[in-house]
């Protein structure tokens, strides 16, 4: 094994793609520039949706009522609302978002009230539709404070305290420290992002030097040269790893920027906002720790990639290869951000998968240690095998010259 | 030295079966001579200098280039030779001395000995000018320079030309034609490949005129002048292929 031949080929293959465009943006533009924008625009975008959507004057029908003028007129009370006259299509203009909801009145109902009796109103809504579920909200809250209100007064009539409707009261408290209530909020998806990115990251390098390479007509001129073919596939898997690593810890030191920028920013919108993000914290260690579980699944990436990539005869060719192991990827990588997978002794030998949910657990400070010793392992067993599978593929005339 | 003994290579296709693309070449071309092989698209010129240069392994048969198997020593055999091809392009975002060095470097030349050779050969070549400017920016000519460069900085003692000038203008290849006879004159074995008749006449010392992966007639140019009762190669190469077809 000569390191001097391997460490040649890997100099002159890093320079080759610092000065590659498309390589620079797949592992210094994506990470460093798109994720916080994509997560911070995200972010302001929904808020800036939401905020728009809660602040809208609905348009509310009243179904019945006409023998309930009190009622009515409190009704027309409501904030951000205004009534139009009552249709019997009301669930269509519902559904066609002609108007945001609508509420029926019982007959007698302000005659029930004074009487005691028991009268159901009910609000029709656009499940899951945003402006909708606002003006229902509003309708239901309404009707929420004159219940409050009547049975308030009901007691005063017969001289009762208010406290016979509500002999205790219940309140919850947080106990997990921050990094844990964070682990649970995002915990999933940082090694998401970290995983993802590292494939992303190796994934132009690893065309480029294999299939690249052919398309070029370069790989002849460096076969003809006298480095062995397992030095020349090393120097450049270690090209195609180093992308790969690069673009995970840009990745993750961006998402810690917009992180701590975005808490610092909730901080200072003063009492009462952001206070639930202000208060979030994540362990710099545990992110250390990821990054630690996600160096073997880069090197199985970078190795599976080169692999791919060394069978096109073009780059376009490697493209539509590698394109669908995004797929195989992603789908691991969210399985575990889904509530109730939890990592057992089965899925930490499922590749991918194991990393994202061992890291998960790393990020909440939960450090279960035969299960992070036997996925390093395996992780490390099946990048070893996917580096064989490259080296043993380069030294193939039928895949290095296929036409 | 070249010296190849019944070479054979087969390559299995799924829909053509097993195509015999050398099928027994046997030649030997010494120091100081150029052997070319003259043959039409598809005759297995390729197919044998690739084996030669050990890009390609024989399925059979054995050759050996500057005294090493190409299959057992197939490191050392391509420590001694400089391949040049159209197929053997240049890394178009290195530099044409990035490019000159990293080869250099993979030869086993140590920093010293690699700036003297690059600076000779730069100022043999004419190439100082643009030593800085990367290959995708270069012309023609100045990449088949930096080709050249790249074949010739670890000084080998063998030269395999594979269709040098395809495609090039008449300027450029004029300057590998030159190049070949310089390398010749320096007491190099050359094995060059074409089926551009001018060339084979005006450089090689031997011809093997190729065909179906088989050499099919050998000698000097005079002699298969003689053999053929013929003055122009072209009715030489003809008369030949066509009587073994």
């Amino acid at each position: 094994m000569s390191l001097r031949n391997i460490g040649i080929v890997y100099r002159k293959e890093l320079t080759d793609s610092l000065r590659d465009r498309r390589t620079l943006i797949s592992m210094i533009v994506v990470p460093i520039v798109l994720m916080p924008l994509m997560s911070i625009g995200i972010g302001a975008i929904s808020t800036m949706i939401i905020g728009k959507a809660s602040q809208e004057v609905a348009r509310v029908m009243i179904l019945g009522g006409d023998d309930s003028p009190k009622l009515m007129a409190q009704l027309r009370t409501v904030k951000n609302t205004r009534i139009v006259p009552p249709h019997a299509n009301y669930a269509e203009l519902i559904t066609n978002k002609e108007i945001r909801a609508a509420v029926e009145i019982p007959p007698g109902f302000d005659d029930a009230l004074v009487l005691g009796q028991n009268a159901t109103v009910k609000i029709y809504e656009y499940e899951g539709e945003l402006r909708s579920q606002f003006a229902a909200n509003r309708l239901q809250q309404f009707f929420r404070d004159l219940r409050d209100k009547t049975v308030q007064d009901r007691l005063e009539a017969q001289k009762l305290p208010a406290n016979l409707i509500k002999p205790f009261d219940i309140s919850k408290e947080n106990v997990a420290p921050p990094e844990k209530v964070t682990g649970n909020l995002v915990g999933g998806l940082v090694p998401y992002f970290i995983i993802l990115l590292s494939l992303t990251g190796a994934m132009y390098p690893a065309m480029d030097l294999t299939a690249g390479e052919k398309e070029r007509g370069t790989i002849e001129t460096i076969l003809c040269s006298p480095v062995s073919r397992t030095h020349l596939v090393l120097g450049k898997f270690l090209m195609v790893l180093t992308a790969s690593v690069c673009t995970a810890i840009l990745s993750m030191l961006s998402m810690s920027g917009t992180f701590v920028f975005a808490k610092r920013a909730m901080s200072s919108m003063g009492p009462g906002k952001g206070e639930g993000f202000a208060q979030l914290s994540i362990n710099p260690k545990a992110v250390a720790a990821v990054f630690l579980m996600v160096i073997p699944l880069a090197v199985l990436f970078s190795a599976a990639l080169f692999a791919i990539a060394l069978f096109a005869k073009s780059y376009k060719e490697a493209q539509s290869y590698i394109s669908p192991l995004m797929i195989v990827v992603i789908l691991p990588a969210i399985a575990a951000i889904l509530p109730g997978v939890e990592l057992n002794a089965k899925l930490a030998l499922v590749p991918i998968l194991n990393t994202s949910l061992v890291s998960k657990e790393i990020i909440t400070g939960t450090y279960h240690w035969n299960y992070i010793f036997m996925i390093f392992a395996s992780s490390t067993l099946y990048a070893a095998a996917a580096l064989y599978v490259a080296v043993n593929l380069f030294k193939r005339e039928d895949v290095l010259f296929r036409s | 030295m070249i010296e190849a003994q019944q070479l054979v290579k087969v390559f299995h296709d799924k829909k053509r079966g097993e195509i015999r693309a050398v099928d027994g070449i046997s030649f030997v071309c010494k120091p100081g001579q150029i052997y070319g092989l003259l043959g039409a698209n598809g005759a297995g010129k390729t197919t044998t200098l690739r084996m030669l240069a050990t890009i390609l392994e024989p399925t059979d048969g054995t050759a050996k280039v500057a005294g090493y198997d190409v299959v057992t020593d197939s490191d050392k055999v391509r420590a001694n030779v400089g391949f040049l091809s159209t197929a053997t392009a240049l890394y178009g975002r290195l530099t044409a001395q990035e490019m000159v060095e990293y080869f250099g470097r993979l030869y086993g030349l140590n920093d010293d000995e690699l700036k003297k050779r690059i600076d000779r050969i730069f100022s043999r070549l004419e190439m100082d000018e643009f030593r800085d400017r990367r290959c995708d920016k270069l012309s023609t000519g100045m990449k088949q320079k930096v080709s050249i460069a790249r074949t010739l900085v670890h000084d080998p003692p063998v030269m395999i030309f594979d269709e040098p000038t395809l495609g090039l203008d008449v300027m450029t290849a004029r300057t590998i034609v030159g190049f070949i006879r310089e390398c010749r004159a320096n007491g190099k074995t050359v094995i060059f490949s074409t089926h551009v008749m001018s060339e084979v006449e005006k450089l090689c010392d031997t011809i093997g005129i190729v065909d179906s992966g088989r050499i099919l007639a050998e000698g000097s140019l005079a002699e298969l002048r003689d053999r053929y009762r013929q003055q122009e190669l072209e009715e030489i190469f003809v008369q030949v292929v066509e009587g073994h077809r």
